[in-house]
This record gives structure tokens, sequence and C-alpha cells, in this order.
């Protein structure tokens, strides 16, 4: 485990790295990836839950919190510059997850992941019939300044967005493996384990489970706004069942040991979609869901935990965490 | 000077189960005493009473003059009272280390840090002390889940007492652990905590350790106490030969 | 409120909660034994209500025969989805992870749930079904001035007959005094020669069976396409879990509930239908946390 210096330093490289490759990658390929690291933040919040033990479907609803905070910003009252628009996303998922989280704070395993969904049906639900909001069409929205700086051209928006987008996403995933390597992180870990010895410690189950989901919650309102940016249209599909799904899929995916891949995952989900879209359109739910009984069932750690599988010395005092953890 | 711990009345039922039948006692200073009593009598729902994780029916429960009637155990933690549990309950996918600077790390007065790694130098020291005295360095890297359960049960207490509590309830801290080595365990769990004045309550099921450690013995049965006095009073009492102990001591 | 108006939420009430509890009582049933919330249970409702509906169009497409022999091809539509998909999920996927902690297990009927999903539109693809021949069969009935469906009756008298069917089947009879104890303490159960993998995959079959039930019976009322599997596991897993996980009688006092809730919503303040379900359920979780029927848990420290 790296230290906040080192942490630091490997997000600096990280960008550099992305802003070098995405300048040299080709238009579609500058689109997906940005789309994969929307949806990878969103995914990062269910991670951050998964270490306390808690697993969300329905992060649906902050996705289109911040979406539609985006766009209505921007549609409304003409705010046009991306980081005032993800901020407003941020803003918009945070102040709906705590309001949200003393309400589910009490619930766990099967309980929680299934009033989460069903708080995102709802809000789908309200969405589909709010015409003032677009109604189940949803809005369109016009490509955003980057501070002060409007891009010409639908390539140059596409790398402005991209390197943007990376930005973000650098920032986020370097607070989150700071934050997971904090004493704070590993009161997470601990309450997944024993949630009685955490209370008889003199720590609140309650708290830290409220504080996860807000950071998750913020996460997804800022996948949201980005995501909106880059597909440049609003709809209630944000908050479908599905859509969270994948971020759950994504989560599962990538596990919860590495932030680094659950953007490594995100990107091959989005170029698996790209093709099958084209070839096998009406199995992608399928697909996921045979995927996910495969990674439960022979890659439990996700792909993070790959590199550790690898390591023999450190693999067998892994396994034996992670058996007992299962 | 008002006893360290004093229960009142207290009583609790689980429908037609009475688990506790008006227990009134009250504990010294430093006093450690020993808790016997067959299966069901009622030490543990003692304890989890005294502790806040039951609430009782009627009564009272008085720590250094407060009432703590009710109080959680996480709130309770601060007012000195602490506790082990008979099956340990620790974090089993960290390790020794980690959870006991989890342990040091809640007490700290600014609160826990959201970006200080875990192994920051600020708890060193004081980690460092505590794996001394429970003779746990050794294992200090290992994960919960690989440790034997002589050690757990170690861990378990190391983590209670953290808090430097004036109370200190161990539930049957020799369960579980190889005849030959529950001495070796409680002599190192009343080493750990010699000179810190700790009061201590300890659950025992063996007589032998209960006459070696403890200055004062409460016998339960069917939720009540049926004797209460010195180890050998105690146990050559005829109710606690006939209900707890079974014959002779 | 006028005399008609209370009639009419009275009415729409039970019949709403004769629905639920079709519909929800195989999930808490399954939840019970095999202590597993199969999130697939919404789909094997829609199965149950596309097979139903291919059979019922079929039949009367060709009258091929006296129009009430529809209802027992509906039932047999359930029979057939419990005999295929039954042994086909629990033996074939969710045996491999009995042993695995709850999480997992959601996460593993979820995949079955997307899985079903897709494998019902490859089937019988993305456009609607209507099966209303058996619905029109039994004729309209007149209270108070409010007239009603006869079919909507039947279903009463169909929830009351399964009820009454499992509440003796588990009370009453030897194999369900050996189910009440595998739901009980699995292990003591297996020590005392009880074959537990068989009592799993008959129950997880019998829960298919009751899904598919519901959707086999619902399919004549509505128009069966995709989207009906998410709506009926949100509302099973409200219904079941305000009755109490793994509780018969619980998931018919919650349906009763949970039917005069919607019915009141419906009439009195109409934009509240979608979320007056959970509103029940955080109202009965506040006061009984484990929900109306509350199993016994041991202790835990």
């Amino acid at each position: 485990m790296a230290g906040i210096v080192g942490t630091l330093a490997a997000a600096v490289i990280a960008f550099a790295v992305l802003a070098v490759a995405g300048y040299a990658m080709p238009n579609w390929l500058v689109l997906v990836a940005t789309l994969a690291f929307a949806k990878g933040l969103v995914a990062l919040g269910i991670v951050v839950l998964m270490r306390g033990g808690l697993v969300s479907f329905g992060q649906g609803t902050f996705y289109c919190a911040g979406a539609y905070a985006a766009g209505m910003a921007m549609r409304s009252f003409g705010i046009g510059d991306a980081a005032l628009l993800v901020a407003l996303g941020a803003i918009a998922g945070l102040i709906l997850g705590a309001i949200i989280a003393p309400l589910l704070a009490g619930y766990r395993g099967i309980f929680f992941a299934t009033l989460t969904l069903a708080l995102s049906m709802i809000v789908y639900g309200i969405l589909n019939k709010t015409y003032s909001l677009g109604g189940s069409d949803g809005l369109n929205l016009h490509a955003p300044r980057f501070f002060g700086y409007q891009p010409a051209g639908s390539q140059n928006a596409g790398y402005a967005l991209f390197l943007f987008t990376s930005l973000v996403t650098v920032i986020a995933a370097a607070l989150c493996r700071i934050h997971f390597d904090s004493v704070r992180g590993l009161l997470s870990h601990a309450a997944r384990d024993n949630e009685i010895r955490v209370e008889y410690l003199g720590a609140s189950v309650r708290w830290v489970n409220g504080i996860n989901f807000v950071i998750a919650a913020a996460l997804g309102g800022i996948g949201g706004a980005l995501s909106a940016l880059s597909l440049g249209h609003i709809d209630p599909d944000f908050a479908f069942w599905t859509t969270s799904g994948e971020f759950v899929f994504l989560a599962i995916l990538s596990g919860y040991m590495s932030v680094a891949a659950v953007f490594v995952a995100a990107i091959l989900l989005e170029l698996v979609r790209s093709f099958s879209s084209q070839y096998f359109p009406n199995t992608w739910q399928g697909a996921l869901g045979v995927f996910l009984l495969l990674i439960i069932l022979f890659l439990p750690g996700g792909l993070g935990s790959l590199p550790l599988r690898l390591r023999p010395s450190r693999a067998k005092s892994a396994r034996a965490s992670m058996e007992k953890s299962k | 000077m008002t006893a360290l711990l004093e229960t009142i009345g207290l009583r609790k039922a689980f429908g037609a189960v009475i688990a506790a039948s008006d227990i009134s006692i009250a504990v010294e200073r430093g006093q450690k005493l020993g808790l016997i009593g067959n299966n069901g009598a009622g030490k543990t729902t003692f304890i989890n009473l005294v502790t806040g994780h039951l609430k009782p029916n009627a009564g009272r429960v008085m720590l250094d003059g407060k009432d703590i009637t009710g109080v959680a155990p996480r709130q309770v933690r601060r007012d000195g009272v602490s506790r082990s549990f008979q099956i340990p309950q620790l974090f089993t996918s960290l390790t020794l280390d980690q959870n006991l600077l989890l342990a040091l790390a809640i007490l700290r007065k600014e609160g826990m840090s959201s970006w200080q790694p875990a192994r920051s130098d600020a708890g060193i020291a004081e980690l460092d002390d505590l794996l001394g005295r429970f003779r746990l360095r050794e294992y200090r890297e290992h994960t919960i889940a690989v440790l034997p359960g002589g050690v757990r049960k170690l861990v378990d207490v190391a983590m209670a007492v953290t808090c430097r509590p004036k109370l200190l309830l161990l539930d049957e801290p020799t369960s579980g652990v190889a005849a030959e080595e529950k001495f070796l365990l409680m002599d190192v769990i009343m080493h750990a905590i010699e000179g810190t004045e700790t009061t201590v309550l300890f659950v025992e099921h063996d007589m032998d350790i209960v006459g070696r450690y403890a200055d004062r013995v409460l016998a339960f049965y069917a939720g009540r106490i049926i004797a209460d006095g010195d180890p050998g009073a105690v146990l050559s009492n005829e109710e606690v030969q006939r209900y707890v102990t079974g014959g002779a001591a | 409120m006028s005399a008609k108006l209370a009639a009419a939420i009275l009415i729409d009430g039970v019949i709403d909660a004769s629905w639920l509890f079709i519909v929800a009582v195989g999930l808490t049933l399954v939840f019970g034994v095999l202590n597993i919330l199969n999130f697939a249970h919404g789909s094997l409702f829609a199965v149950g209500a596309y097979a139903a509906a291919s059979a019922v169009g079929w039949y009367y497409g060709g009258e091929l025969g006296p129009p009430f022999l529809g209802y027992l091809l509906m039932l047999g539509s359930a029979l057939a989805v419990a005999l295929i998909l039954g042994p086909l999920l629990e033996r074939g996927v969710l045996r491999f992870f009995y042993r695995r902690d709850e999480v997992v297990l959601v996460l593993v009927t979820y995949a079955l749930f997307l899985i079903l999903e897709d494998a019902t539109k490859l089937i019988w693809g993305a456009e609607a079904y209507y099966a209303s021949e058996p619905y029109a069969l039994l004729g309209n009935v007149s209270f108070f001035g409010l007239s009603y469906v006869g079919y909507d009756f039947a279903l009463i008298g169909l929830a009351l007959i399964v009820g009454l069917l499992l509440w003796f089947g588990i009370n009453r009879t030897v194999s369900g005094k050996i189910v009440l104890a595998v739901i009980h303490d699995r292990d003591i159960s297996r020590a005392m020669g009880v074959n537990v993998s068989r009592v799993f995959a008959l129950a997880f079959m019998l829960g298919v069976f009751l899904a598919a039930l519901g959707g086999a019976f619902t399919a004549p009322k509505i128009s069966v396409q995709p989207g009906i599997g998410i709506t009926v596991i949100l509302l099973s897993f409200a219904v079941v879990v305000i009755g109490g996980l793994g509780s018969v009688e619980g998931a018919a006092a919650a349906a009763l509930f949970v039917g005069f809730a919607r019915a009141a919503a419906i009439h009195l303040v109409p934009w509240a239908e979608l979320f007056i379900v959970y509103l029940v359920m955080a109202l009965v979780l506040a006061f009984r946390p484990e929900g109306l029927f509350q199993r016994m848990s041991a202790r835990k420290i």
C-alpha cells in the first residue's frame, strides 16, 4: 500500500499517460473512454459501499440526479462551464445522498440492495411522467466550455472532455485510494467484518455506512454529470434498473481491492458493449448476468485481486483472508 | 467511597424465561470478581445488562454513582466499561496489528483521520506496548482468520483494555482453550492489567481458575445470586455445590 | 367518505391483496427454506405469464375445445415452468453458491434475473402478448352499483386455496414438518437424516411454481411484455419484508395491508401509488423491525 505521496505521484503519472494516449487515440475510442471513466466513477462509489459490506442496486438514482442537475443547469440557467456543471452534479448527489442516508442506514444485505433499487425505480417513474423535464424522451444538451475555452470542432471537443474527465477521475481515484488506506477506511472494512465489535469499540456503524453512502452518492452525481456531457443527452433511463445493474457489475468485476481496476474494467465493458450492440443487441443483460456468475465463481475478489493471486507468497494469506471474508 | 459498580434490583425476562431476578450487588474498585453458575444461570445476561447490550425490564445499573442503565455499549465504553466475548468478536479479515490499531484509533481524542495512513507513527508506540503486554508480538502480521483460539481470546481482551476501562467484564476468557493453557492465559491477562486498578468481573466454569484469580465470587442459579463471598466460602456452600459445581469442590 | 367510495376501496383492496399474496408467497417460502431472497422471482412470474399467454393464444386461437379448459391450460403452463426451470436453476446454478454469504447470493439471483429477462426476450420477443379470453369468461359482478370482473373475484378464491393448501401442507403433514425443521436449522436436520438437498430442490420448485402461477393467472388481465418482472420483484419484496421473511401467514397479512393501502391511494391520492408500498413498509418496520410475523433468532453473543 503506497503512502499518500506515492498515491499522488501515481495519480499525476496516470493523468500524464492518459493525456498523451487520448491525443493519439482515434476519436471513437476517446468517446468510449470518456463514458467509461464517467461510469467507472459511479462504480467506484459502489466499491466504497462494498468495503463497508453494502451493495447498492440503485446508484442510478444519483447518476440520474447528477445528470439532470447538469442538464437543467445548462438549459435553464445557461451554465456552460464543464467544471461548474460537474460540481453541480456532485452537489446534487451529495445532498440527495445526505437526505436518503439516514433512511437507509439501518438496513443491510438484501434489504439495503432492494430498497436502493426501489428508490431508483421510483425516480425513474417520476421522471417519466414529468414532462417539464422532458418526460421519457429526456433532453438534449450542447457541448460545454472548459474554463472559458470553447473547443472548435467535435474532435477537439471530444478530446477536451476526455482530458477533463480524466482529470476528475484521477483526482477522485486518488482521494478514494487515500481514504481506503486511512484509518477511517480501515474502519469501513472492520464494520464489514464485525459490526458488534465496532460498536463495542465506541464507533457508530450507522455513521460509517452513512458517510460511505454519501460519498457514493456524490461520485454517482459526478459520473452522471460527466455522462450527460459526453452523451449530450439526459433521460429517465439514467435511473432505470438496468443502468444501476451495470454499475454493480463493474464493481463486482473490479473487486474492492484496487481503485485502478475499476476503470480498467469500465473501459473493457464499454469496448465489449460497443461491439456487442452491433451483433447481439438483445442479449446484453443476459451476457452481463452470465459473466457476473462466472466472476463470482472463479474470481470472487474481482480483477483487482489478480495481482495478489499471481504472487505466490502473498497469495496464500490473501486467499485465506478472502475465504474467511466471503 | 461509593462502589464502582452497583446494580439495584436488575430484572430481565425473555418471555417465560427469567434470566435475571432482582440482582442487587455492589462491587468495589479493584476487586477481582468471579461469576460462576451452570449454563443458562444468567451470567452472560448480567454482563449484557451491565454493558447495555440488553435493557433490563426493571432495576438500575450505576457506575461510580452515574446511572448507566440501558446505555448503549458504544457510549458505555466512554464511561469506562469494557468487555470481552465468549466467542471472540474480531475483524477476521484484518491482521492482528490492524485490529488493535483500530481499537486505539477510535479512542483518539482528535477523532479518526480520513487521510492519515493506517500505520502512522502516532499509534505505533502504544500499539507496541499493548502487543508486548499481551505477548502477541509474534502474531502481529497474521490475519485473525489463521490465528489459534487462545491467541484470539487474548486479542479480544487486548481490544477491550485499550480504553483503560474502570470495569472490565470477561465472558468465559478461558473457554475453548486447552486445559494446560488456561492458567497461562489468565496469567497474561491479569499481568497485563496489573497496576491499573481495573475492576474485573470474569465468568468462569473452571473452579481452579476462580479459586486462583478471584478475591470474591458470585454464584448464579436460575437468574438469582445464591452465594456471594470469598472463593473458599462460596465453593463450599451447599447450594452452590448442588447447583453449580456438583459435589465436593 | 361516501359509503360507495369506502366499498370501492374495500373491494379493490381485497382483490389487490389476493393478487399480491399469490404473487409474493413463493418468494417468502423460498427465503424461509433456502435462506435466499430470489431476485429472479419477478422473471419467473414473467415466464409464467408468457407461457400462459402463449398457451391461451394457441388454444383459443384455434378454438380447440371448451373455453373453461383454458384455465387448466394456464395451470399447466405454470406447472411446466416449475418443472423445467426449478431444477435447472436450483441444481444447475444456485447449488454452487449455498456456502457463500448473503450478499453473494443476492448477486447470484440478480445475475439469474438478468439472464432470464433476456431469455424471455429471446423466446417471446419484445412485443406485447394479450390473452384476454379467460378474463372475460366469468362475466361481470355488481356490488353497490360498482361493476367488477368475475375473474378478479375468482382470484380471491385462488388466493384462499393456495394459502390454505400451503398452511395445511406445512403445518399438518409430515413433509411439512420436515420443511419446518429445515427452516429452523438445516445442519441439525441434516444430522437427523433429512435429505436437505432434496428439500431445497422441492421447495425451490414450489417457489417457481407459485411465481409462475401468479404470472399465468395475471396474464389475462394485462399486456404481457418486457418489464413486468422488475415491477413484480419490487412489489413482492415489499410484501414479503412487511410480512416477515419466511412467513406464509405474514405474506397473507402483509398482502392485506398493502392491498388496502394501494386501493386507498388509487382512489384518494393517486400520485402516491408509486411509493405507497414503501411507506407502509417503512411504517411497519419502524414498529416491528423483522416484519409482522418475526422469526425467532438465536442469541449472537
